[in-house]
């Protein structure tokens, strides 16, 4: 059963609610998409640092909070209202849930403390964003007897172009392989590519034998639970998304007047609200849940899939009728609705469009029955 | 205590309970008798009313060990919980202690009389007589879409006292005697063949003063109560246990019971969409293989998900007293509408053109015929789909209400013609 949220996670989540309100406000993100970096230095610091965001979910012992999804979920959830502009996602997220979960003792060691601490950005290499088993066929890594080298190339990266740390999954022949790579080593190549969300931004990188360092073989199981981890983290984010956009949406219709009464009064406009406020509870349920899954390994290894196919099917549900319930001033540079309808779109079809979560989802049901 | 300390407690006390009460070779009414008086018929009814207090996660759990131990509960079926809720919220002890006893027993049975041939999703709107002459009401009218009402044996009953207040100011609510010469019941068939629902005459039929309730002019607040408990009902599982080849006379009585009661209500988990076959089917066909459907059928199971989530979080917050009951109950009946379209399309697509076959030339023996002809009654009755947007985006989102074409005295207001 989904169970509310206990006191101290009420407190976090307003802290964080604060901090970002704070600092994150629309003329913050608009300024800082406009940058290549796409990123205030201070802010990162003062997230990492004073609220230990960074580390959240990464284990005590290297430097994180040892926080669960829950709370995971709880950061990434203001993260898509306020839609920060950073690498939280890219470091924290990926490139320190991959590591936390996939990598050896040594490369957890090496590679977590600076994640946790914010004082290294990472990001996760993946060659492929559609689904976990295709990862792996586009970079390939050669073991010598000290190291590795790496060949090939990630189409859609976050963030590798701040990043001080690439950690990049990669095919070793038997299988798959987690390394890392700095990123001014020969034979890397990190070149930035225009991104629909401004606010998230991408690079393509290109791996030449380039050096790198190997943390150890991935497992399909890790693979799998990173996947999972990232998935509900970003359904997180989808659904902090949406009810911004639904509450603004809702508090527009209740304002405009046309025809001598609100939009809000006409029955059309009533019943697509209900719609609507349908999909986004059933999304948001299932999401906040899927935390619960993750936390405590139940019944059901496919609701973190089921979570990011329903968030994003109804953030973009909500993210459509925003604009059009708005008209005109909808459509608009001017108007914030835009900024969210982007995020949006990105997430959706980042780590899996809501297609690929459904097919994986019946794939682990058809497993948990055979 | 925690969650799962409760819990244990609860489970250790039923099980003593069980063990040293539970007899199959009573009567079935001498069972529920001590049921009732053991307190474990309806553990989240109130103290004073055969109850523990209990919430509806420390019931279920309740009712989870008595199906563990195969032992026969309180009656439940047909809309007697509607009444007994109702009873509950809103009435007098003397109507609590005639009635709420014979509910959970099964002595007695109940129905709806709300809907009007005039009145429907206007349930305000009803234009049944109810007169106070002589000490006692004298009803004079017509419901309709009665679920069950050909054997009940009381009904609960919304009908207007007044014709000069505005429409929702002059209506009471009461409780009917079925077996009375001024009420005429006639089985309506559906278009699934099947005759849950009846028309119900009421030609000058009495009713005590006593079985008012709620006060007069009041009925609208106590309706309310009966639709949020009703519309929270639709995403609940029904499925009752059967106690298939078990001996005992409690079990033949029981068997007995459900046989006539819950013959209305065979058809009432297809209307709900059966999501429960889909995946078997698609085994069993092979359309689990074709992506289209694979993709649907995750879509479904998602939604299905999802609502049981929102259900359980509505529950827990109602518990905290924090959340309005009616607000959720249609949501819940929303998606429960939503769901079981879109079953009957997955079941649709599963069977290809095997879903043009119906009765036994059908698949599962009509069962999925019987899903796709049952599934539009679900977002008409209990309150349409477009009621329950209504309602959502008026109480839950705050928007404006409809305008009203209605206010005033009820008699200068326009209705159906055929009213009177
Ligand atoms: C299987 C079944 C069992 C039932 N059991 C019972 C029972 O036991 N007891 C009982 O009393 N009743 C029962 N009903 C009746 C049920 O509650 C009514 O049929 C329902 O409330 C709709 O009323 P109506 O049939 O008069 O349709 P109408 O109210 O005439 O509605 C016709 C159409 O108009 C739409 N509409 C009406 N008003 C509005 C509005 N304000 N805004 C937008 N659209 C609107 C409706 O959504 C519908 O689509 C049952 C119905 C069914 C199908």
């Amino acid at each position: 059963m989904t169970q509310p949220l206990n006191e101290d996670q009420e407190q976090f989540r307003a802290v964080v609610d604060r901090f970002l309100t704070d600092k994150s406000p629309t003329t913050q993100v608009r300024r800082l998409m406009e940058t290549d970096r796409g990123y205030d230095a201070g802010v990162w610091k003062q997230l990492s640092q004073e609220l230990g965001l960074a580390g959240t979910h990464l284990p005590e012992i290297h430097g994180g909070f040892g926080f669960g999804p829950v709370e995971l979920g709880i950061v990434a959830e203001q993260m898509g209202r306020h839609l920060y502009c950073g690498p939280w996602f890219s470091s924290s997220v990926m490139a320190g849930s991959m590591l936390m979960l996939g990598a050896d003792e040594q490369g957890r060691e090496s590679c977590l403390p600076g994640i946790a601490s914010g004082e290294s950005i990472a990001t996760l290499v993946l060659d492929d964003l559609t689904a976990p088993a295709r990862v792996g066929q586009h970079i390939h890594a050669d073991l010598l007897s000290e190291g590795a080298t790496l060949s090939g190339h990630a189409g859609i990266v976050t963030d590798a172009h701040v990043a001080d740390l690439l950690i990049v999954v990669a095919g070793t022949g038997t299988g798959r392989g987690l390394f890392s790579v700095a990123p001014d080593t020969a034979g890397v190549e990190i070149t930035p590519l225009q991104s629909i969300d401004p606010t998230r931004k991408l690079c393509r990188v290109n791996f030449e034998a380039a050096a790198a360092i190997p943390l150890g073989e991935l497992s399909e199981a890790a693979m799998e639970a990173a996947w999972d981890y990232m998935s509900m983290a970003l359904a997180f984010e989808l659904i902090g998304s949406a009810q911004v956009l639904f509450d603004s949406t809702i508090d527009y219709m209740k304002m405009r007047v046309q025809f001598g009464r609100t939009i809000a009064s006409f029955q059309a406009l009533k019943h697509k609200s209900a719609d609507l406020l349908l999909e986004l509870e059933l999304a948001k349920a299932t999401v906040r849940q899927s935390a619960h899954e993750l936390a405590n390994g139940g019944q059901e290894p496919w609701l973190c899939s089921m979570a990011k196919a329903m968030a994003a099917d109804a953030c973009m549900s909500v993210a459509r009728s925003a604009i059009q319930l708005r008209g005109g001033i909808g459509f608009t540079w001017e108007n914030d609705t835009h900024l969210w309808f982007k995020r949006a779109k990105s997430s959706e079809v980042f780590l899996g469009s809501p297609y690929e979560h459904r097919e994986r989802v019946m794939q682990m049901m058809e497993r948990s029955v055979a | 205590m925690n969650g799962q300390e409760r819990e244990a407690a609860i489970i250790a006390e039923v099980t003593e309970w069980i063990s040293a009460n539970w007899n199959p070779d009573l009567s079935l009414q001498a069972w529920r008798e001590i049921l009732v008086d053991g307190g474990w018929a309806a553990p989240a009814w109130p103290e004073a009313c055969h109850g523990r207090g209990y919430t509806e996660a420390e019931a279920s759990v309740v009712s989870r060990v008595f199906r563990q131990h195969q032992v026969v509960g309180a009656a439940s079926s047909g809309p007697r919980g509607l009444a007994a809720e109702t009873i509950l919220a809103h009435g007098s002890d003397d109507q609590k202690k005639r009635y709420l006893r014979k509910i959970l027993t099964g002595e007695h049975a109940w129905c709806q009389l709300f809907s009007e041939p005039g009145s429907g999703s206007d349930l305000a709107g009803s234009s049944t007589k109810a007169e106070f002459i002589d000490g006692r009401w004298i009803i004079n009218g017509q419901k309709v879409w009665n679920t069950s009402a050909h054997h009940a044996d009381y009904g609960i009953l919304l009908a207007r006292s007044d014709w000069d207040l505005p429409k929702h100011q002059g209506l009471t609510y009461f409780l009917i005697d079925m077996h009375q010469p001024g009420v005429e019941v006639r089985p309506l068939r559906q278009m699934n063949g099947h005759a849950s629902f009846n028309e119900v005459f009421m030609t000058d039929a009495v009713v005590a003063a006593e079985d008012m309730i709620g006060g007069i002019g009041n009925g609208w607040a106590v309706a309310a109560t009966t639709l949020s408990v009703e519309r929270r009902g639709f995403s609940r599982d029904r499925s009752v246990q059967s106690f298939a080849g078990l001996s005992g006379r409690v079990y033949d009585e029981y068997q007995e019971e459900q046989r006539i009661a819950n013959e209305p209500y065979t058809w009432y988990p297809q209307r709900a969409g059966r999501v429960d076959l889909i995946l078997s089917r698609a085994r069993e066909t092979g359309a689990i293989n074709d992506p289209h459907v694979r993709q649907e059928i995750v879509r479904l199971l998602s939604m299905r998900k999802g609502a049981d989530l929102a259900a359980a979080g509505a529950a827990a917050m109602k518990k905290a007293g924090t959340n309005e009951v009616i607000p959720a109950g249609s949501i819940a009946k929303l998606a429960a509408s939503e769901i079981a379209r879109k079953a009957a399309h997955v079941h649709t697509m599963i069977s290809g053109p095997e879903a043009m076959l119906a009765g036994s030339d059908s698949a599962l023996e009509g069962t999925i015929a019987e899903i796709l002809i049952s599934v539009p009654a679900i977002s008409i009755a209990g309150g349409t789909d477009e009621i329950q947007k209504n309602i959502i985006s008026e109480r839950v989102l705050d928007m404006p209400r409809e305008p009203r074409f209605d206010t005033g005295p009820f008699r200068d207001i326009a209705r159906n013609t055929a009213d009177t």
